[in-house]
């Protein structure tokens, strides 16, 4: 059951020798900026659980995006994996300039003012988002035992983080909202893979990073379509497709 | 030689398949479509048949593994004496039939473009050829699902009609069950044969080398059964044969009775006598019970029938019924090792194969005929059709006197050799057996008799006595190619029931290659007249002299009726005494089936209700009488209603996880990953 799957990953084996080469000292700050980074990305994510405007969710979403940005070159320094500053690069332009900028003009073309429905209501919401975080660290203890990078620790910030994306849409009943967690859930994977083996092989992040292109532009058309089919982009209004019996 | 025969046989399909593009390029020319590909057709049939007559009579088998099919598994042919002899009932049933459809498909060209006909037509040829020659279980398959698919879209032909298109997802969908049962089959065979790791059993050959531990092999022959099963139409997975059978074109109703069912013995023969080889006895009793089971109560669903081809359809379950208890009694005299017997019984069964093709096949042609002619299935508004349609009453009638089983035709020989297996039984070890076969040799005789019941009634209803339709249409004889394919098909009912000493001598190398002993030597010690199963003082049939003795007495009768002048007097019918007779007081299909629908009441689910006009002024002088009879096989209702109910209820339930809303089906998967997350942590 200890099963590593890190470790049995094809890259989770020899990344971890670059760190050697730096001094102790250089590696506890790096592992106290890593921590911190991480404390902050959870918590634009429990920001995101509880902004109700739109406007907010964007903003917070772009910080997160810098966060992660942040995290991922501090990460690639340390390691000395030099193929984790373009993904930095990339996350700052894809994640912090690029696709806040396409929700945005979409939110103004669409002139969607109204605030943001939720289904469960805030507190709520809250409380779920902190099991989901305590239940992130129990699941992640054997992996932290077993690894020695030292960003192990984030691992469980991570989980976190991609379950409260998950959350967030679902709790959430507006169509941009949802798109917004499924970003948050992304940003979540994308830490976890810096955090637990120092990044993905850069082929496979950069074919991500286009994915999530393309899903952003998809769900702009979709927009479109849901706005003048149904006059709204609120979901529940799906519903009525549903096949009756 | 024996390879060029295989190169013979893989000519013919690779003819047909050749055969559905030129369809294609001819579309905008029916009549010449026509022509040209039932000709390329009837070439294909005439080398299927060479190849596969050769390779029986030979005795040879040849193999060869073409490099077409997936990467590292290519397909295998194979052309052996089981293989040929089935081959040679395709080819010379689709001959037939290809003659026939000159005729029988320009006239529905007249009403619509018949390409979609005739591309799946040869497209159905190619598909049963390549069953028999298959020779790994993934040709098999394929081959399997092409003979299907094709045959679906000749049932789905005149699809604009519902009943056409129910009747071909019931087919499909029974056949695809009966596939999927083939498939476990053969992945339980082939994985025993090399290990579940690999895919190199899947071969034949690499069955056959195996040796099947006995649950092991008991579970691949019964889903072998079931798949086939349901392919034949054994009872109780019937049900898609009375509702295809009759709303494909006649000349598909035609082949997919005669011949393709019998692809399906074709598959149970294969995998019971040829890939599995040794099995207990009780394998055999229950391919026995089953076959006397499809017997009965297809025959007796058939006497129940007012559609012309629904009773040809029940019928074909009957005789695949007789089939199956040559097959069924080969196999218990195989595992009692008593290889005479059982290459007797086998010998009785594939007899039958042949001769149910060649007799259905006419019957199914004639119908055809029928329907063309008076655009009528149902004979109770038939009657008297003889004095118009003279040369297909009398090949129906050819037809009715082989699938009764009465000599000379080729009904009688199989049955009677059938017969012959079941009075041998007692010589069985097992006391139970012996005691329990004879009854199934009464069984079989009910059977028999009911079946002459049943195509006297198709006979008699159809063509004798008076039209009974409501107006007087104008009906002629059906076109020459179709009377040819029918003639052909009579000729040869008539051949091998004269003749089955030869046929039984060339048949001889099947039962030599299944089980190891040829039954020539004695069925034919006396010569080509006579018929002697096992030994002379036992019981011998001479076909020749029975026909001779039967013409003559039939030119005796004729020459005593016409020397003499006068001694055929034309007068009005005797009315009994009544003021007036009327067509409408004939017997009625409905009524001559009565006192069988009394005896046998407890098969069916029968509704009969008689209700008199309210407006009558006394109960006792009712001015018009309602009658309404509905009868039912009693597996729809018992077996299939309650599935169908069943099936539904669940997908309802099913269908309430279908929320419609984004968030519910979030729900479900952050659930599920949370529950995964806790437990395989």
């Amino acid at each position: 059951m200890e099963g590593n799957f890190w470790s049995l990953a094809p890259w989770g084996r020899g990344l971890g020798e670059g760190y050697f080469q730096y001094s102790d000292m250089n590696l506890h700050i790096a592992a106290q900026i890593n921590s911190f980074l991480a404390a902050l990305v959870l918590l634009t994510a429990f920001g995101m659980l509880v902004q109700k405007r739109v406007y907010g969710l964007i903003h917070l979403f772009a910080w997160q995006g810098v966060f992660l940005s942040l995290n991922t070159a501090i990460v690639g320094f340390v390691a000395g994996k030099h193929h984790l500053y373009i993904s930095s690069v990339l996350t700052l332009s894809l994640k912090v300039v690029l696709l806040p900028y396409i929700l945005h003009v979409l939110i103004n073309r669409l002139r969607i003012r109204k605030e943001v429905e939720t289904i469960v209501n805030i507190p709520m919401t809250m409380m779920i988002g902190i099991a989901l975080v305590i239940f992130s660290y129990h699941l992640t203890a054997p992996v932290r035992e077993l690894s020695n990078l030292v960003t192990r620790s984030t691992l469980a910030v991570a989980l976190a983080v991609v379950m409260i994306g998950l959350l967030m849409m679902i709790t959430r009943k507006h169509a941009v909202t949802q798109i917004i967690g499924f970003l948050a859930l992304e940003n979540g994977l994308f830490f976890a893979a810096t955090s637990a083996t120092y990044g993905m092989p850069l082929v496979v992040e950069l074919g991500v990073a286009l994915d999530v292109l393309i899903a952003a532009f998809i769900f702009g058309i979709f927009f479109f379509h849901i706005h003048t089919t149904f006059d709204t982009l609120d979901v529940d209004q799906m519903a009525r497709l549903k096949e009756g019996d | 030689m024996t390879a060029s025969l295989l190169t013979v046989a893989s000519w013919a399909v690779l003819l047909l398949l050749f055969t559905g593009f030129v369809s294609l390029l001819l579309h905008r020319r029916q009549g010449l479509m026509i022509t040209v590909c039932f000709s390329i057709a009837c070439v294909a049939s005439a080398l299927a048949i060479f190849a596969g007559f050769y390779s029986v009579s030979s005795g040879s088998t040849s193999q060869v593994i073409i490099a077409v099919g997936l990467p590292d598994l290519p397909f295998h042919l194979r052309l052996d004496p089981l293989a040929g002899f089935f081959m040679t009932v395709v080819g010379l049933l689709s001959l037939i039939v290809s003659v026939y459809s000159f005729g029988y498909v320009r006239h529905i060209s007249a009403k619509r473009p018949v390409t979609r006909l005739v591309i799946f037509y040869a497209l159905f040829l190619a598909g049963m050829l390549m069953v028999v020659l298959a020779d790994d279980a993934l040709f098999f398959l394929i081959s399997w699902e092409v003979m299907a698919a094709a045959s679906y879209f000749l049932v789905m032909f005149e699809d604009e009609r519902v009943e056409n298109r129910r009747a071909a997802l019931l087919y499909m969908v029974v056949a695809h069950v009966g596939a999927i049962a083939i498939l476990l089959s053969f992945g339980i065979m082939s994985g025993l044969a090399t290990g579940f790791e690999g895919f190199h059993g899947y071969t034949f050959d690499a069955m056959r080398q195996a040796q099947f531990p006995p649950q092991w092999a008991t579970a691949a022959f019964l889903l072998a059964f079931f798949g086939f099963g349901a392919k034949a139409g054994i009872i109780p997975l019937h049900v898609w044969l009375p509702e295809a059978h009759p709303v494909a074109p006649s000349n598909i109703s035609a082949l997919m009775s005669g011949v393709m069912l019998k692809t399906a013995i074709y598959g149970m023969v294969r995998v019971a006598f040829d890939l599995i080889r040794t099995f207990p006895w009780w394998w055999g009793a229950l391919v026995l019970i089953v076959g006397l089971l499809s017997a009965v109560m297809g025959v007796l669903f058939a006497l129940m029938q007012n559609d012309l081809k629904r009773l040809l359809a029940y019928s074909s379950v009957e005789n695949i019924g007789i089939i199956l208890i040559g097959i069924g009694l080969a196999m218990i005299f195989t595992s009692f090792q008593m290889p005479l017997l059982a290459g007797l019984a086998l010998i009785a069964g594939l007899y039958h194969v042949l001769n149910h093709a060649m007799f259905k096949g006419l019957l199914f042609m004639g119908a055809g005929a029928v329907i063309h002619a008076t655009h009528e299935r149902n004979m109770e508004r038939m009657g008297g059709l003889i004095h118009v349609l003279p040369w297909t009453s009398a090949l129906f009638l050819v037809g009715c006197v082989s699938i009764s089983g009465l000599p000379p035709f080729n009904g009688f020989a199989s049955e009677w050799l059938t017969f012959q297996a079941f009075l041998l039984s007692p010589s069985l070890p097992s006391p139970l057996m012996k005691l329990l076969i004879p009854m199934g040799a009464a069984l079989l005789a009910l059977t028999a008799a009911l079946s002459a019941a049943c195509f006297v009634k198709a006979f008699g209803i159809t063509f004798l006595g008076h039209w009974r339709g409501p107006h007087n249409p104008h009906i002629h004889e059906v076109n020459l190619p179709m009377r040819l394919g029918m003639i052909m098909a009579a000729i040869l009912c008539l051949v091998l029931g004269i003749l089955p000493t030869i046929m039984i001598d060339w048949m001889d190398k099947v039962p030599e290659q299944l089980v190891g002993t040829s039954i020539g030597q004695t069925a034919g010690a006396f010569g080509w007249m006579w018929l002697t199963p096992v030994a002379r003082e036992h019981a011998s049939y001479s076909g020749p002299i029975v026909f001779l003795v039967i013409l003559s007495v039939i030119v005796v009768a004729w020459l005593l009726l016409h020397v003499r002048k006068g001694s055929i007097r034309r007068v009005p019918l005797w009315d009994c005494g009544f003021e007036k007779v009327t067509v409408r007081m004939q017997y009625t299909s409905t009524s001559f089936a009565m006192p069988i629908r009394r005896i046998f009441g407890f098969m069916f689910t029968i509704r009969e209700q008689v209700r008199l006009d309210p407006r009558a002024a006394h109960r006792l002088f009712p001015g018009t009488i309602h009658y309404y009879l509905r009868v039912r096989d009693r597996f729809q209702v018992w077996l299939y209603r309650p599935l169908i109910t069943a099936s539904f209820r669940i997908s309802r339930l099913v269908g309430r996880l279908q929320q419609g809303r984004i968030q519910a089906y979030l729900i479900y998967s952050f659930v599920t990953i949370i529950i995964l997350l806790m437990f395989m942590r």
